[in-house]
C-alpha cells in the first residue's frame, strides 16, 4: 500500500532533491503557546507537492495545533507558513486555498449530504449547474451516488467519514488536511479506506497532510513521516527510515517495540564501534563509525525481529553480538510468536521468531536457556 | 423495592393524579352552568361568552400579549448574548459577576425583582426624566430582565452541547463568521431559541408580582386582572379563561414534543 | 521543474470588509467579543444590579409624604452635603415581633414544603428515568405542561379543589365524612407551594438520576446489595445535587412567595412576601419595604450559593 517511488513524480523523491524543488508547504520555526502552555516549539517543516505527509504523535504533542495552524484556526505565536510560495500569517481560514476534513467530520446537521458537499462551492458562487456536477463527480468518487439526499446521521459510520472527505475535496484544494480521519472506523473498516484514501490522493494528485495517532496508520499512508513529541519534530523521513533508523530513544520506542540498553564505547573507529553493555552482559560490535567520545554513555536500540534464538551458542565474529538468557515467557500471535528472554543481569529482551514450521514440536518453550544474536548492523547506536 | 415493584408506578401515578385533577376539575367546571362553580347544573358555554364581553379582561389580555411578545424579543437577544458570551469566552474580566447576574434573577423572589425595579423607576424618573411615568414600557423592562436569564440558560445548555468543528468546517469551506453564524450557528441551535421565546413569553404573560409593582395606572395586565377577581372569590369567567389558556397551551407544547421527537435523529451507529 | 502559481487556487483574497471593521475596532481596544458582552452586561448592570443597591439606599431613608415617599439619603444644607442615614427600619425588624415571626414563619413553610415536594418529587422523577424511552417523553411532558400553563391559574385551581364545598369534600361527603376545612390553612400553603413548584423538583432530579447508570445497580445487587440497600448507598448518594439543586428551586422562591399565601392561606398565614406587599400597598412605607427585602435576600443568599454548586455540579456530571 505505501506507495512505490517511480509513482510519485517522474524523478526521485523531491525531498531527497530539496535544491531543485520548492517546498509547497513551507512552516518555518513556528511557535504556539496557550497562556504558558508551549503547544509547538520552534517547528520547521516543508512539505512537497503531492506528498501524502503524516503527522504521527501522541496526544498533547502539538500535531492538531500545527494543523489548526494551516487551516488559519489558530494564529501561530510566532513563525510562519507559507503556502505555494504566499504567506498565510494574516489569512482568515475562509480565504486559504486549504481545505480540511475534521476529526469528528463536522458534517452539517441540517444539511443533507448534497448539501453538505455543495457548501464550499455555493460559498465560491459556482454555477448551478456546475455545483451540481462537481457534487454527483464526488459522490461517486467516494462511491456514495445514492446517498446524496440523506441527512448525516441516516449514514453509517464509514460512510460519513466518505462524506467528510468528499466535501472536504469539493473545492479542489491543493492542499488537504486531515485530522485523525480514520480515527472514528473499526479495524476491518480502517484498513479498507487507508487504502481507499491512497488511491485517491493519487488519483487527483492532491498534497495530504495527515494528523495521526496511529502509528501503523502512518507508516501505510505515508511517503513521510514527521514523528512529534511534546511540541517539537522529533524525526521527518520516509516510514523505513523511522523504523530501521530512528534518530533517538523516543522515536525508537514510539514507533514499533525496540530493546534498549545502555553501554559504553570502547573501540570508536571509523569502520567499526565496540559497545560494552552490563545489561547485555557482551559486548556489541557495530559494522560502522559512530559520532562519540571514546567512554561516552550511549543506547542500542534493536528491534524483536531483528535477533535471532537458538539452543546451541552460535558461532559470531568480533566475540561479540551473542548473549544468553531464559525463556521467561511466549506471546504465540500465529504468524509470529514472541519470546520474553530473561538475561543475568535481569534484563528482559524480546525477540520474535517466524513460526514457518507449521505446529513445530521443537519450538524454543518456556524456561529454556537460549542464546540470543544479532548481526553487526542490525541495531542503532543513539546518543539522545 | 424500586427496580420491578409497584411502588414506583404507584407513586407516579398519584402524583400525576395530583398534578392534574385540580386542572381537570377546573376545566370540568368552566361548562357549568351554575354560578355556582362546584355544583354542576349542567353544560353550558355562557362563560366563554361573558369572557369574550368583558371589555376590562379583553384589554389585559391584549395588553399581556404585547408585553410578553416584546419581553421575550427582548429576552431573546440579550439572553443569547449572553450565553454567547458565557459559552465561547473561557475566560474575561468579571465573568464570576456576568454569571452572577444572569443566573441571579432566575431565584431573586419576584417581590424583591418588583420592588427593586419600582424604586429604580422612580429613582431614574427624578434624576434623568425617564421613564416618564410607569406602564407598559417599564413592564416590559422588567420582564425582559427576568425572562433573559431563562433564555440563556436555555441556549447556554444547548451552545456548551454544540460542535465547534461545525463552525471551523464551514469557515473551511469559505464561509465568513457572519455567514457561517447564519448558516451554521443558527439553524442549529434555533430549537432553543425557539424555545427560550417561548419560554420568556409563557413567563411574562405569567408574572403578577413584578408587573404589580411596576405598573401604573391604566395598564393592568391580565395577571393583575385575574388576581383582583379571584381574591375576592371563584368565578366562572377565569374557570372559562383558564381552560381556554390551558388549551393553547397544552396544544402548544404537544405540537412542539411531537416536532421534537420527529426531528431527533435516530441513534446514529458509530 | 518550477513552482509556478497554480491557477485553480485563488489568490488569497484579504481585508473584507468585515475583516476591516474588525480591525478598525480591535485598534480602538473593542474586540468582537465585547460587543457581544455588552449589551447584556450593561442592561444587568441597570436593571438588576443598580435597583438592588437603590433597594438598599432606600432602605436607609425614613418614610414621608410627598413624591417620592421616602427621605432623601442626600441633603445640601449651607453648601455642604449631608448624608442621612436612617438605620430605623433595621431596628424595627429585629425589635418589632411582626417581622421576626414572618421570616421564622416564611422558612419553616419554605422547609416543610420543600421536603415534603422532595418526598413527592424523587419517586416520580425516579419512574421517569427508569421508564422506556417512549414513556420517559410523554411523562417529561406531563412534567413541564403544568409549568407553561399560568402559574396564578393553577393556584386558582387548587382553591377551587379545596374549599369548603369543594371537589375533594364533595367526594368525601359520598362517603358521608365531615367537610374538612382546609382552605386559609397552612396546610393549604403547604399544598400549593408543592402543586405549584413540584417540576422544579422533578426536573434537576431527573436530569441527575437519568444518568446514573445502570451497571451501578446491577454492580451493586452482584455484590449481594438488596435494592433498599442499593437505593441507599448508590442511588441516594449520587442524586445528592439534583436533590440540592431541586431543593433550593422550590425553597428560594417559596420563601418570597406572595401569591400562595394570600390566595390559600389564612390571615394569620405569615409570609415575608406578603408582609412586604402589604408594607408597599397597603401602608405606603417604601423604606421599610426595602429594609424587609434587603433582609429576605440575606435569608436567601446561602441558598442561592449552595444552588449554584449543585447546578455546576448536575451540569458537568
Amino acid at each position: 500500500m505505501a506507495k512505490k517511488p517511480q509513482q510519485l513524480a517522474i524523478d526521485t523523491r523531491p525531498w531527497r532533491d530539496t535544491a531543485n524543488h520548492r517546498p509547497f508547504v513551507r512552516i518555518k520555526n513556528v511557535t504556539k503557546k496557550f497562556g504558558d502552555v508551549l503547544a509547538v516549539h520552534d517547528v520547521s517543516l516543508d512539505i512537497y507537492r503531492s506528498e501524502l505527509f503524516c503527522l504521527l504523535g501522541g496526544s498533547g504533542s502539538g500535531k492538531s495545533t500545527l494543523l489548526r495552524m494551516l487551516a488559519g484556526f489558530e494564529q501561530p505565536t510566532s513563525g510562519t507558513i507559507e503556502i505555494d510560495g504566499q504567506d498565510m500569517t494574516d489569512v482568515a481560514p475562509y480565504n486559504r486555498p486549504v481545505n480540511m476534513m475534521f476529526q469528528s467530520y463536522a458534517l452539517f446537521p441540517h444539511m443533507s449530504v448534497e448539501q453538505n458537499i455543495a457548501y464550499g462551492l455555493k460559498r465560491d458562487h459556482l454555477p448551478k449547474g456546475e455545483i451540481a456536477d462537481r457534487v454527483a463527480e464526488l459522490l461517486s468518487l467516494v462511491k456514495l451516488q445514492d446517498y446524496g439526499r440523506r441527512r448525516p446521521h441516516q449514514l453509517s459510520g464509514g460512510q460519513r467519514q466518505r462524506v467528510a472527505l468528499a466535501r472536504a475535496l469539493a473545492k479542489r484544494p491543493k492542499l488537504l488536511l486531515l485530522d485523525e480521519p480514520l480515527g472514528a472506523l473499526d479495524k476491518k473498516l480502517r484498513e479498507e479506506t487507508q487504502f481507499e484514501l491512497v488511491k485517491i490522493q493519487e488519483s487527483l494528485g492532491v498534497t495530504f497532510i495527515v494528523v495521526t495517532h496511529d502509528q501503523e496508520e502512518a507508516m501505510t499512508l505515508a511517503t513521510r513521516i514527521g514523528v512529534m513529541n511534546q511540541g517539537e519534530i522529533a524525526m521527518i523521513g520516509e516510514p523505513t527510515d523511522i523504523y530501521e533508523f530512528p534518530n533517538s530513544r523516543f522515536v525508537a520506542n514510539f514507533i514499533g517495540s525496540a530493546n534498549m540498553v545502555e553501554g559504553t564505547v570502547t573501540e570508536d573507529e571509523p569502520g567499526h564501534v565496540r559497545i560494552r553493555s552490563a545489561e547485555l552482559g557482551c559486548d556489541i560490535y557495530v559494522g560502522h563509525g559512530v559520532d562519540c567520545a571514546p567512554d561516552q554513555l550511549l543506547w542500542w536500540a534493536i528491534r524483536p525481529e531483528k535477533m535471532a534464538l537458538s539452543r546451541e551458542k552460535p558461532f559470531t565474529a568480533h566475540d561479540a553480538n551473542v548473549t544468553a538468557g531464559i525463556v521467561e515467557e511466549i506471546a504465540y500471535l500465529g504468524d509470529i510468536s514472541v519470546y520474553q528472554v530473561a538475561l543475568e543481569s535481569g534484563k528482559r529482551i524480546r525477540v520474535s521468531q517466524t513460526n514457518s514450521v507449521r505446529g513445530n514440536p521443537d519450538a524454543i518453550t518456556w524456561d529454556e536457556k537460549v542464546y540470543i544474536t544479532w548481526s553487526d548492523n542490525a541495531g542503532s547506536v543513539l546518543t539522545v | 423495592m424500586f427496580r420491578r415493584g409497584w411502588f414506583l408506578p404507584i407513586a407516579a401515578a398519584l402524583g400525576f393524579s395530583f398534578l392534574y385533577a385540580p386542572i381537570v376539575s377546573l376545566v370540568i367546571f368552566s361548562f357549568n352552568e351554575s354560578r355556582l362553580v362546584t355544583v354542576w347544573s349542567g353544560f353550558s358555554t355562557k362563560w366563554y361568552g361573558e369572557l369574550f364581553r368583558d371589555p376590562q379582561m379583553l384589554g389585559a389580555a391584549w395588553l399581556s400579549l404585547q408585553i410578553a411578545a416584546l419581553s421575550a424579543s427582548i429576552a431573546l437577544v440579550l439572553g443569547t448574548l449572553a450565553a454567547v458570551a458565557l459559552v465561547r469566552f473561557r475566560r474575561f474580566r468579571g465573568r464570576t459577576l456576568f454569571s452572577g447576574m444572569v443566573s441571579a434573577p432566575l431565584v431573586m423572589p419576584d417581590v424583591i425583582t418588583g420592588l427593586a425595579l419600582l424604586l429604580l423607576f422612580v429613582a431614574m424618573e427624578s434624576f434623568i426624566g425617564w421613564p416618564r411615568g410607569r406602564g407598559m414600557l417599564t413592564i416590559v423592562i422588567a420582564h425582559s430582565t427576568f425572562c433573559m436569564a431563562y433564555v440563556c440558560v436555555v441556549v447556554q445548555s444547548r451552545l456548551s452541547d454544540f460542535d465547534r468543528s461545525l463552525e471551523e468546517a464551514a469557515m473551511d469551506l469559505g464561509a465568513s463568521p457572519v455567514r457561517t453564524f447564519f448558516d451554521i450557528t443558527l439553524p442549529i441551535i434555533a430549537p432553543a431559541l425557539v424555545s427560550g421565546w417561548l419560554l420568556g413569553f409563557t413567563l411574562s404573560l405569567d408574572d403578577l408580582v413584578i408587573a404589580s409593582f411596576v405598573s401604573g395606572p391604566g395598564s393592568s395586565t391580565l395577571p393583575m386582572v385575574i388576581f383582583s377577581k379571584v381574591r375576592l372569590g371563584v368565578s366562572p369567567d377565569v374557570n372559562a379563561l383558564a381552560t381556554i389558556i390551558i388549551g393553547i397551551v397544552a396544544t402548544g407544547v404537544l405540537i412542539a414534543t411531537i416536532i421534537q421527537l420527529r426531528s431527533k435523529p435516530k441513534k446514529a451507529r458509530a | 521543474m518550477t513552482a509556478t502559481h497554480d491557477p485553480t487556487i485563488p489568490p488569497p483574497r484579504r481585508l473584507k470588509p468585515w475583516n476591516a471593521v474588525e480591525r478598525g475596532l480591535a485598534k480602538v481596544g473593542i474586540s468582537g467579543r465585547m460587543l457581544v458582552l455588552i449589551a447584556p452586561a450593561l442592561w444587568l448592570l441597570i436593571f438588576f444590579l443598580v435597583p438592588l443597591a437603590v433597594v438598599f439606599g432606600i432602605s436607609l431613608a425614613t418614610k414621608q409624604f410627598g413624591r417620592p415617599p421616602y427621605s432623601a439619603l442626600l441633603s445640601t444644607e449651607d453648601g455642604t452635603v449631608q448624608l442621612t442615614l436612617h438605620l430605623s427600619n433595621y431596628i424595627r425588624l429585629f425589635t418589632d415581633n411582626l417581622y421576626v415571626a414572618a421570616y421564622l414563619s416564611s422558612i419553616r413553610i419554605a422547609a416543610i414544603s420543600t421536603i415534603i415536594t422532595l418526598l413527592v418529587g424523587y419517586p416520580m422523577a425516579y419512574a421517569i428515568a427508569r421508564a422506556s424511552d417512549r414513556w420517559r417523553n410523554i411523562l417529561l411532558m406531563l412534567v413541564i405542561l403544568p409549568f407553561f400553563t399560568s402559574f396564578l391559574l393553577r393556584v386558582y385551581a387548587l382553591t377551587g379543589f379545596m374549599r369548603g364545598n369543594g371537589v375533594i369534600n364533595q367526594f368525601l361527603g359520598l362517603f358521608g365524612i365531615e367537610p374538612l376545612v382546609m382552605m386559609q390553612t397552612d396546610f393549604a400553603v403547604y399544598v400549593g407551594i408543592v402543586y405549584t413548584y413540584l417540576p422544579f423538583m422533578i426536573l434537576p432530579l431527573y436530569t441527575t438520576l437519568v444518568k446514573l447508570d445502570v451497571s451501578l445497580f446491577e454492580a451493586s445487587a452482584d455484590l449481594g446489595g438488596r435494592p433498599l440497600r442499593t437505593f441507599l448507598s448508590i442511588t441516594l448518594p449520587l442524586s445528592l445535587p439534583g436533590i440540592i439543586a431541586g431543593s433550593m428551586l422550590v425553597f428560594i422562591p417559596a420563601i418570597g412567595e406572595f401569591v400562595i399565601p394570600s390566595l390559600l392561606g389564612g390571615p394569620e398565614t405569615l409570609m415575608i412576601g406578603r408582609v412586604l406587599w402589604d408594607e408597599f400597598f397597603t401602608a405606603a412605607n417604601w423604606p421599610r419595604a426595602a429594609a424587609v427585602a434587603v433582609a429576605m435576600l440575606v435569608v436567601v443568599v446561602v441558598p442561592i450559593m449552595l444552588m449554584q454548586r449543585a447546578q455546576s455540579a448536575v451540569v458537568e456530571k
